[in-house]
């Protein structure tokens, strides 16, 4: 219990950030309406490509010569871009088609 | 100092630029602007990642603007080539390949923790334990789920029996052994580290194997939840406030997608996750098997029947997605339009296999988004509707929903198209829908079949409506 303590008071602002990210994201994102559910979530889709900046920094910190975390995150970042790219260019594709009036 | 300056701010205009893209999304105006401004802002965080200050870094650009040119190149040729219709499957590549990364990254920590060269705290070494879960099950579930989408994998195939009881298992297995790991530091080794993160590779297809069909929107929205907790784990990993905040906020829009469609189907999680229909589906269609006889109505008939009415119902369901019949659907619609019929679509919230399916195809075929009714909208609407047209869908109109408790899908919000004065069904045949249940609509005194493919059967009623005018 000590320790959960300790916790708590070192991470404070962490924890602040943690709780009020979740409460805004939900305020953010129940109000959208059922026909944007597909580019809401498929937006939410590329912005969980943040992990790419996990793998900049993993590749940024290796050794030159450490091949291993080079590849590794060098996979990282591919894999990360493509959901990045992807996401935001299918998002755009599908919004270009919403429209209002009729031709 | 002024460069760490720049830095930070780069990573809080970003984070900025998530939260107000997201709120842009919520309406159909400025829906565009909202997904450019989170682009914009992920690109400031990249830039701020790439220059952000770092004691002994070597660096390695040449290794990261590769990996990104390759990996943008790909994403970015692969949603320009893509067809609308495959939307769905192409949604889950992208879901799958960020829980990848997440799960790259996460096991990168663990080869020099183990090897004791670099050291972590109980909590980190937990957020690593749980990116490796969240971020395998999301991979390898999103890797099924296009499978499945696809055509590749049918959705009975790789069903263990009692595969529920399988699936309990391996999630409490993942549990102890990621608990075990955390407790345990570095004592543990690099064998059972990379085993939990081979155990949590194959719980992520375990886990989706029995979802299907009509199911597939929750498990997507789900997954793409996943791949958000995990991108946020490994935010606290990195101890990078940006990657908490984007992780955090797409773990919520996937909560509450997850969570509108299973409302939407009124049923709860676990039991979509159990892979719910069937067992009680058999008494029901025992009992509509009865000397019932579906009445069919000629071609001729049913364009006569849209051409002289004053409002008709479109119902797009999956058989719509399937067909392609998107754009003949639209020609049909301006075809009754130009001849004062008014035309409105009705949507439920699980028609298609992911959230909003049917919205987006129509949007293709340059159907305006403001004809496109929500459920109770459409409900409202159908009681002073002359001809309720079904295209595909079958379960999310089957009265049985209201009046038979003995139904499966008994208790699940449905549109009720019976209450419009006539009801035409376009279907290939009279069989059941994903749910296994005949539906009891196909023999209501009102309904009259046209059998036929979609696409087929609406481009004929076009000509016909022509050769009427």
């Amino acid at each position: 219990m000590e320790t959960f303590f300790q916790f708590f008071n070192d991470q404070l602002i962490l924890i602040y950030l943690l709780l009020f990210t979740i409460i805004l994201g939900f305020e953010v994102i129940s109000k959208v309406p059922t026909v944007l559910h597909t580019p809401l979530m498929s937006g939410a889709n590329a912005i969980s490509g943040v992990v790419i900046i996990g793998a900049i920094i993993l590749l940024r910190q290796a050794k030159p010569d450490d091949y291993l975390t080079l590849s590794l995150g060098f996979l990282g970042v591919i894999l990360g871009m493509i959901n990045v790219m992807g996401g935001f260019v299918v998002t755009d594709r599908m919004l270009e088609m919403f429209k209002k009036k009729k031709r | 100092m002024a460069l760490e300056f720049f830095v930070n701010l780069c990573y809080l205009l970003g984070a900025i630029g998530f939260v107000w893209g997201l709120r842009l999304l919520s309406s159909p105006d400025s829906a565009r602007r909202g997904n450019i401004l989170a682009g914009i802002g992920m690109g400031l965080a990249i830039v701020a990642a790439m220059v952000s200050p770092m004691s002994g870094a070597s660096n390695n650009y040449g290794w990261i603007v590769g990996g990104m040119i390759i990996g943008g190149l790909i994403g970015y040729l692969s949603a320009k080539r893509i067809k609308m219709t495959a939307m769905p499957q192409m949604v889950s590549v992208f879901n799958g390949l960020g829980g990848a990364c997440a799960v790259v990254l996460a096991y990168v920590e663990l080869i020099p923790y183990y090897a004791t060269e670099s050291s972590m705290s109980t909590g980190e070494l937990g957020m690593v334990m749980f990116a490796l879960l969240i971020g395998g099950v999301s991979f390898t579930g999103s890797l099924l789920a296009f499978g499945k989408l696809e055509g590749i994998v049918s959705d009975n195939a790789l069903v263990l029996p009692k595969h529920h009881i399988v699936n309990i298992i391996m999630m409490l297995a993942s549990f102890g052994l990621g608990a075990y790991l955390t407790i345990s530091g570095q004592s543990a080794g690099i064998v059972l580290g990379t085993l939990f993160m081979v155990l949590a590779l194959i719980y992520g297809v375990s886990f989706v194997v029995p979802i299907g069909g009509a199911d597939m929107p929750v498990v997507i929205s789900l997954l793409n939840s996943f791949t958000g907790l995990s991108a946020a784990a490994t935010g606290l990993i990195y101890n990078n406030q940006f990657m908490l905040v984007g992780g955090i906020l797409v773990g919520a829009s996937g909560t509450i997608l997850t969570v509108l469609m299973c409302n939407a189907m009124n049923r709860s999680l676990l039991n979509v996750l159990i892979g719910g229909f069937g067992g009680g589906g058999a008494t029901a269609q025992a009992k509509a098997r009865g000397e019932q006889v579906a009445k069919e109505v000629s071609l001729n008939d049913a364009a006569i029947m849209l051409y002289y009415s004053r409002s008709v119902m479109v119902v797009p369901g999956y058989g719509l997605a399937v067909a392609q019949a998107q754009k003949v659907c639209k020609e049909l619609d301006d075809l009754l339009e130009s001849n004062g019929v008014d035309v409105k679509y009705a949507i439920h919230p699980v028609a298609g296999r992911m959230p909003g399916h049917m919205n987006v195809l129509l949007a293709e075929a340059d159907v305006p988004y403001p004809k496109l009714l929500d459920l109770e909208d459409a409900n409202d609407a159908l009681k002073n509707t002359d001809v309720a047209v079904i295209v595909g869908a079958n379960d999310v109109v089957n009265p049985a929903a209201e009046d038979d408790p003995g139904s499966p899908i008994y208790g699940m919000p449905v549109l009720k198209v019976w209450e419009a004065k006539n009801v035409i069904v376009i279907k290939r045949s009279m069989s059941a829908g994903y749910a296994g249940i005949q539906n009891q609509l196909f023999f209501h005194e009102r309904n009259r079949m046209l059998f036929g493919d979609a696409k087929a059967a609406m481009g004929n009623l076009v000509t016909e409506i022509k050769g009427l005018g």
